[in-house]
Order: C-alpha cells, then sequence, then structure tokens
C-alpha cells in the first residue's frame, strides 16, 4: 500500500499549537463534565437568581438561579458531540460519494456532483427549520440537519483529491495488478485523502459548533433542561442591562471553540498542504 | 464665495426637517402586539389575538363592553327585555353600511346568528347561541331573540369577537379580507409581519376618530419586541412579552408603563382524556408538586397573582383556593405511586409566548422533582393549535385563557381540548347561565371554582398581567381589560 508522507515540519506553526490550546480546553471541560460539575446544572433556586461570581457560584447565577459554570459545562459536551456527530455523519456520507463519484466517473460523477451543488445553494438553516417544522424541535433534528450540509462540502473535497490520486503511478500499478475500482478506493484512494478530508473535517467542526448555537439560538437545537451556549445567548438577550454576563460567558465559549478549531484546521492545512509548505519555504 | 448660498440652503432644510410640525398631532399608530393569528374571522377562529386587533374597531356587535366592564349599546341602540327575561327586542342603529358598501339590516343580524348557532358551525363560542329558541327580523331595524331559557350572561356574551356581526356576502372570506361596520377598515395584512387598517370615514362616529391608520406589528420575541420601542419603530405594546424589562422603561422618561390584571387565567392544561390524566390522584399530584410563588417569580419577575381555580382574582365572585393543594413532594409522590402511571415521558407542548415557554421551563424541572419526566415542545402558534388545541395531541401545555367569563370551558366537554368531561359541573354551569338573581349567582359561581379546584383539573398557575408600554404622549388606551379587546377610537397621538 502506497501513501503520501507527510512531513512533520520542525517547528509547528503557532495557529496550530493556539488552536489545539484552545480545543484541549473545551473538549477536557466538555469530557469533565461527564463526571464533575460544580452544581447541578439543571438545579433552580429561583430565590438565588442573579446571584454574582463567589467561592459558591464561580460565575454567579442566570435568571432561574441556576450554576452558570455547570450549564456552560454540559453546554460544551453537548456541543461538542453535535459537532462531532453531525461531522462524522456529513463527513461519511460526503466522502463516500465524493469516492464513487471519483471512481466511476461520467454522468455518475456529474450527477453526483451537481447534486451536490444542489445542497451547497440550500441555506442550512432554512433546511433546519423546516425539519423541526415536520418533526418538532429537537438536537436530533439539529444533527441532521447540520450534518445534511456537510454531505455535499465533503464529497466536494473528497473527489477532488480522490481525482488526483487516481492519476498517480501506484494506482496505475494497482489497476495493471487487476484490482477493481472499489477495492482500489478503498485501499489506495482513501488513505491518500485523508490528510485533506482531516482539514476538512477540522474546518467543520467549526462551522458545525457555530449552526448548533445559531439553531439554539433560535429555538431548534437543544431543548430546555439541555443546556446550550446558543440557547443561553438568546435567554440573556433581554437581561443585557441587568445582567450582561449572562451573554458574555456562552458567547466567549461559542468564540473560544469556533476559533480553535479553526486555527487547528488552518494550522493542520499548512503542515499537509505541499503546495503551502513550498510558499513558506 | 460661491459655495455659502448652497451651505445656507442646505442649513435650511436640515432645520425645516429637523423642526418638529407645528400641533399637528399624529394620526398613525403603530401597535405591537405579540400573538399573530391564522385567520381574521373571529367567529371561526378563537385565537385571542383577533379579538384584541379587530373585536370594536373592524368588527361591531349587538352590543359591547365599555371600560368598566360595563355592557353598552353598539349596533344595536337600545333594547328591551320581557318580564320573564326571555323575550330581547333590539332596536338597530339605522344608515349603518359595511366596509363593501353594503347596509346593514336585521336580516345581517339574523344570518350571523344563524350562521353562528348552526350545527356545524365552527364557532369558538357557540355556547353564547345555545339558549336561543328564535331570531327574527320584525321590520328592517327590529331584531326579536326569544330564549329557550333565561341567560344571565347573554348581552355580554353578544358583546364579544365570536357574536361580531358580518354581512353574508363577506362571511366566507373574513378570514382574509374582514369586512365589517366598525371604525377601522382592512387595509392589508403581511403574514409575519403587520396588519394595517385605516379610518372608516363613513362610520357613524367617524369625526370622532382621530387615528386614520392603525398598524399592528407582530413582535413575539421579548428582545425584539424592546428593541422596536427603543427604536421608536412602536408607539404602543399593550401585552409587552418582558416582564424583566418594566423597570428599564419606567426610568425610560420616553415611555409610560401601565401595569394592570387581565382576565387571562394561566393554567398547565393537562390532557384529561388521556392516561395518566383520566386519574384525580395523578392531576392532584401536579397540583401537589406545582410552587406558583417559584413560577410567577422565574417567569413573570413577579408580575402575576396566583390562582387557585379558573376566575380572576378581581372578579366579584372570587375565592382564594390556592391553599387546596400544599406544596408537598412526598403527598405528589404518594398520589403518583396510587394512580399506577407508567412512568412514560410525558410531552409539554407550549405555544411561543414568554409565559408559557418561561414558566415551563420552570414546572418542568419541579415535576422532575417528583420523579416525572417531562419533555419540552416549544412549538410555532398554528402547530399549538392545530395539534393541542384542535387535534388534543398533548400531554401538557400552557396557556392563557383570556376570554371573560370562561368557566363554561369546563362544560364543554371532552371534545374540547381539556378532554375533560364532568356531567355533575355541566349541571353546575347551566344552573349558573339561567340563574337570574346575582348574588344566588355569585354563589354559584364560588361552587363552581371549589369544584374545579377539587377535581384539580389543570395546573392553575396565575392571572396574566397586562403590562403596556406606551410611548410618552400616546393616550386613551384603557388601563384594565375587562374584556380581551383594544378599542381603538378614542386613541390620541400629542
Amino acid at each position: 500500500m502506497a501513501r503520501l508522507v507527510v512531513r512533520w515540519p520542525a517547528r509547528l506553526p503557532v495557529n496550530l499549537m493556539i488552536g489545539a490550546l484552545l480545543v484541549a480546553l473545551v473538549v477536557g471541560v466538555a469530557a469533565l463534565s461527564l463526571i464533575w460539575t460544580p452544581h447541578d446544572h439543571a438545579a433552580m433556586t429561583i430565590r438565588n437568581r442573579f446571584q454574582p461570581a463567589d467561592g459558591v457560584y464561580w460565575l454567579g447565577t442566570d435568571q432561574l438561579g441556576r450554576d452558570i459554570v455547570s450549564q456552560l459545562m454540559v453546554a460544551a459536551r453537548n456541543s461538542m458531540t453535535v459537532a462531532l456527530v453531525a461531522v462524522l455523519i456529513g463527513g461519511s456520507i460526503g466522502v463516500a460519494l465524493g469516492l464513487l463519484a471519483s471512481a466511476l466517473g461520467g454522468w455518475v460523477e456529474d450527477l453526483i456532483m451537481r447534486v451536490a451543488d444542489i445542497g451547497f445553494a440550500f441555506p442550512a438553516l432554512l433546511f433546519a427549520i423546516m425539519l423541526s417544522a415536520v418533526f418538532g424541535p429537537s438536537l436530533t433534528i439539529a444533527v441532521a440537519a447540520i450534518a445534511f450540509i456537510n454531505i455535499p462540502v465533503f464529497a466536494r473535497v473528497a473527489r477532488a483529491s480522490a481525482n488526483q490520486v487516481w492519476t498517480r503511478d501506484f494506482v496505475a500499478a494497482a489497476r495493471a495488478a487487476g484490482h477493481g475500482r472499489f477495492a482500489i478506493s478503498r485501499d489506495h484512494i482513501l488513505p491518500n485523502i485523508a490528510a485533506p478530508v482531516i482539514v476538512q473535517g477540522t474546518i467543520e467542526f467549526a462551522v458545525a459548533i457555530l449552526a448548533e448555537a445559531a439553531l439554539s439560538y433560535l429555538g431548534l437545537g437543544a431543548q430546555p433542561p439541555s443546556p446550550s451556549w446558543g440557547r443561553m445567548l438568546s435567554e440573556a438577550q433581554t437581561l443585557m442591562f441587568m445582567a450582561p454576563h449572562l451573554a458574555i460567558y456562552p458567547g466567549l465559549c461559542i468564540v473560544i471553540a469556533v476559533l480553535g478549531f479553526s486555527l487547528l484546521g488552518d494550522g493542520l492545512r499548512d503542515i499537509t498542504d505541499p503546495r503551502l509548505k513550498r510558499r513558506r519555504a | 464665495m460661491y459655495f455659502r448660498p448652497a451651505y445656507a440652503l442646505m442649513a435650511a432644510t436640515a432645520l425645516a426637517l429637523a423642526a418638529p410640525l407645528p400641533a399637528l398631532a399624529q394620526a398613525r399608530i403603530s401597535i405591537g402586539i405579540q400573538q399573530e393569528p391564522t385567520s381574521l374571522d373571529p367567529t371561526t377562529d378563537a385565537t385571542a389575538a383577533i379579538n384584541v386587533m379587530l373585536t370594536q374597531n373592524l368588527y361591531e356587535g349587538l352590543t359591547t363592553v365599555d371600560q368598566s366592564g360595563a355592557v353598552i349599546p353598539q349596533l344595536a341602540e337600545s333594547w328591551t327585555i320581557s318580564d320573564d327575561s326571555l323575550t330581547y327586542v333590539f332596536n338597530l342603529v339605522q344608515g349603518v353600511t359595511f366596509h363593501d358598501g353594503s347596509p346593514f339590516s336585521a336580516a345581517d343580524v339574523v344570518f350571523s346568528f344563524e350562521r353562528a348557532r348552526a350545527e356545524d358551525s365552527g364557532n369558538p363560542r357557540r355556547a353564547t347561541f345555545a339558549p336561543i329558541e328564535s331570531i327574527a327580523a320584525l321590520d328592517d331595524h327590529t331584531v326579536e331573540i326569544v330564549l329557550n331559557n333565561p341567560d344571565a350572561f347573554f348581552l355580554f356574551d353578544l358583546a364579544q369577537g365570536p357574536a361580531s356581526i358580518v354581512s353574508e356576502a363577506s362571511a366566507e372570506t373574513n378570514g382574509t379580507r374582514p369586512v365589517g361596520t366598525g371604525a377601522f377598515r382592512f387595509d392589508a395584512w403581511t403574514r409575519g409581519d403587520r396588519l394595517r387598517m385605516i379610518r372608516n370615514p363613513d362610520h357613524r362616529n367617524a369625526d370622532s376618530v382621530a387615528m386614520e391608520v392603525i398598524e399592528f406589528r407582530f413582535i413575539s420575541e421579548p428582545a425584539a419586541a424592546t428593541a422596536a420601542l427603543m427604536a421608536g419603530e412602536l408607539d404602543a405594546f399593550p401585552g409587552f412579552p418582558a416582564p424583566e424589562l418594566v423597570a428599564q422603561f419606567e426610568a425610560d422618561p420616553r415611555f409610560n408603563v401601565m401595569v394592570s390584571s387581565t382576565e387571562g387565567e394561566v393554567i398547565l392544561a393537562m390532557n384529561n382524556s388521556r392516561e395518566p390524566f383520566t386519574d384525580i390522584n395523578f392531576r392532584r399530584a401536579i397540583s401537589h408538586a406545582i410552587d406558583r410563588e417559584e413560577i410567577i417569580e422565574g417567569a413573570m419577575y413577579g408580575f402575576g397573582i396566583p390562582i387557585g381555580s379558573f376566575y380572576p382574582p378581581h372578579g366579584p365572585a372570587h375565592v382564594d383556593l390556592t391553599d387546596r393543594y400544599a406544596l408537598d413532594h412526598d403527598a405528589a409522590r404518594a398520589l403518583i405511586a396510587e394512580s399506577g402511571f407508567d412512568g412514560r415521558e410525558l410531552v409539554m407542548r407550549l405555544p411561543p409566548f414568554p409565559y408559557a415557554t418561561r414558566s415551563g421551563e420552570i414546572i418542568q424541572a419541579q415535576l422532575a422533582a417528583v420523579g416525572l419526566n417531562v419533555r419540552i415542545e416549544n412549538v410555532e402558534w398554528g402547530f399549538w393549535l392545530d395539534e393541542v388545541f384542535r387535534n388534543r395531541n398533548y400531554d401538557f401545555s400552557i396557556i392563557a385563557h383570556t376570554s371573560p367569563n370562561d368557566l363554561g370551558n369546563f362544560a364543554r366537554g371532552p371534545s374540547y381540548f381539556y378532554g375533560y368531561e364532568d356531567e355533575a359541573f355541566v349541571d353546575l354551569w347551566n344552573a349558573i347561565r339561567t340563574e337570574t338573581d346575582d348574588d344566588t349567582r355569585l354563589e354559584m359561581l364560588r361552587q363552581a371554582q371549589i369544584h374545579l379546584a377539587d377535581q384539580a383539573v389543570h395546573g392553575f398557575l396565575f392571572q396574566l398581567p397586562a403590562i403596556g408600554i406606551f410611548r410618552q404622549g400616546v393616550e386613551g388606551f384603557w388601563p384594565s381589560q375587562p374584556v380581551l379587546q383594544l378599542p381603538l377610537t378614542e386613541i390620541a397621538i400629542n
């Protein structure tokens, strides 16, 4: 089996390091929330509302007297789960379609890519609103909508990369040895398009986090009592003058998560894309 | 220096634009409203916003209600009631025309009421017409209505939107192009955005109406409502959805804030026709699990009076039943166990109004404390009307019943969205309706409240407050809401 070797550069790009750091922070907090949060995130004590930050409530309490830190932690977990599942589903289907298009060529390729173009033209939010109008709003619907809009993105990346790999000598050798198109796709093409797909996946992860926040903001994502950064933001809106911290913290969390994954994706592209490497040299 | 005259001209123009128009009162008003109806016909649709926007303004009834809640003449200029309280003769106002130009006469009254009381009518308050034996036009301007039995609420009910007088020519299209006899006529309805009415110059009181253009803007989102008020896009928001911002608006000299009570009882509706709500133990368990104080503080920031049954606290027959079920988790758990509930997930479908969605989240947590697993679904108004109100496809919901005198809802039988069947209450309600002695009737109304609290038909939460935010200078809105209407004929902006 032949592989394009990715050379690990001597000095890692700064964006990669910052990105990795932020991602580690968010993922770490999300993982921690599985076993521990300072308080029960859903426990309400209305008489304790709008508490300032102190030793008991590290970032204070919200309009229903719930601990903000605990909510942010569980919301991080929800956000990561949605993004992960959506990108995995959208990525798997998209890459499979891209490989299929590239392997078969001809009208199949044209058909898949034109359908993907139509998918691109479809606004993601509109699609999510449509789905939740039919099935009722839920986190599952949000995941489905985000996964769906990811399919054409991955299909396009996978096909473009695969088309390049198909022209290489080791693929020609495999064909000469009598391997079928699907076997070659699986054994030779897929491993060699992994780098751009992973880079795209990381960037799409950031997009998915933002999309989840937007859907929850509109009330189409996580339903109460399951916390979500987007819903926390929308609930904080009328309280901006009374308790601005309610909007600032979830907003910061979204920024950190999205920035982290974007920088990580950028950094990964910098070290895996040979064209960029040459330019830097 | 060539540029000077140009500058002077610009400055003059700017001054002219900036200067306030001398003594020319504003003749158009933009009013924010939370709920957008799916139809504009109050005789076929129960949506409260139809009555708020159109009753008394676009549609008129034989009678109407003033701001003290007293019945006063509208399309009937006077009436006589026979000694046995069974025969009503209405003398109609003459020279009235509908907005489409057709003249209003006794035939329109007969048509409207016959249509409303027909077996297959979609009238949301058909009970209004149930006691009617016959309706006859004695001449073009006199209508005689004979009842089967005395009805204490008949004249009051005729003042409500579902008893609006419509013309046969336009009855079918009133849902989208409403035609009435009121002081304002329909101009345009941009769905999802606004409804516009303009002054009807042919109306008998047109000279005393100050507003030329009325614009209702549909804004259910509290943040958007606030932004629209702050930006000066709205002159008034009579049913403002964000109680947490009252203090902020009170401190702002550009606005007046009016807080009053309404006829709206907010209930945690339970689908009584469905397991486990068929069991009174389970319903009582819910009443034991609910902490009204926490809901009112948490969702309404203290605005709202707790209710223990289905009757407004400011009403003459009110009994305080808020202590009927003490907040008691152990009692609630015991009653749930007794009901043999299988522990399935219960669905709470909430309409898109902040009082409902916010209370819902708190109640969800309160019910979780007694071991109930409730899933919240926030749905659109049209979906709520179809699935909850018409198809009774829900376990819990939260809704304000804003019609006055609506205890009769519990006598509507299992086809109403409560799914509640109670022969004893139907008898009691019929007795209340036909009782002509005021004191006896008030006593029976008290019994009715106690009966419903005993049966724990729903979770009775609080009386919906009316929080009105008005731009400084806007005058003429009612300070209290004896009926769910927003008469605009006396509005003035200075």
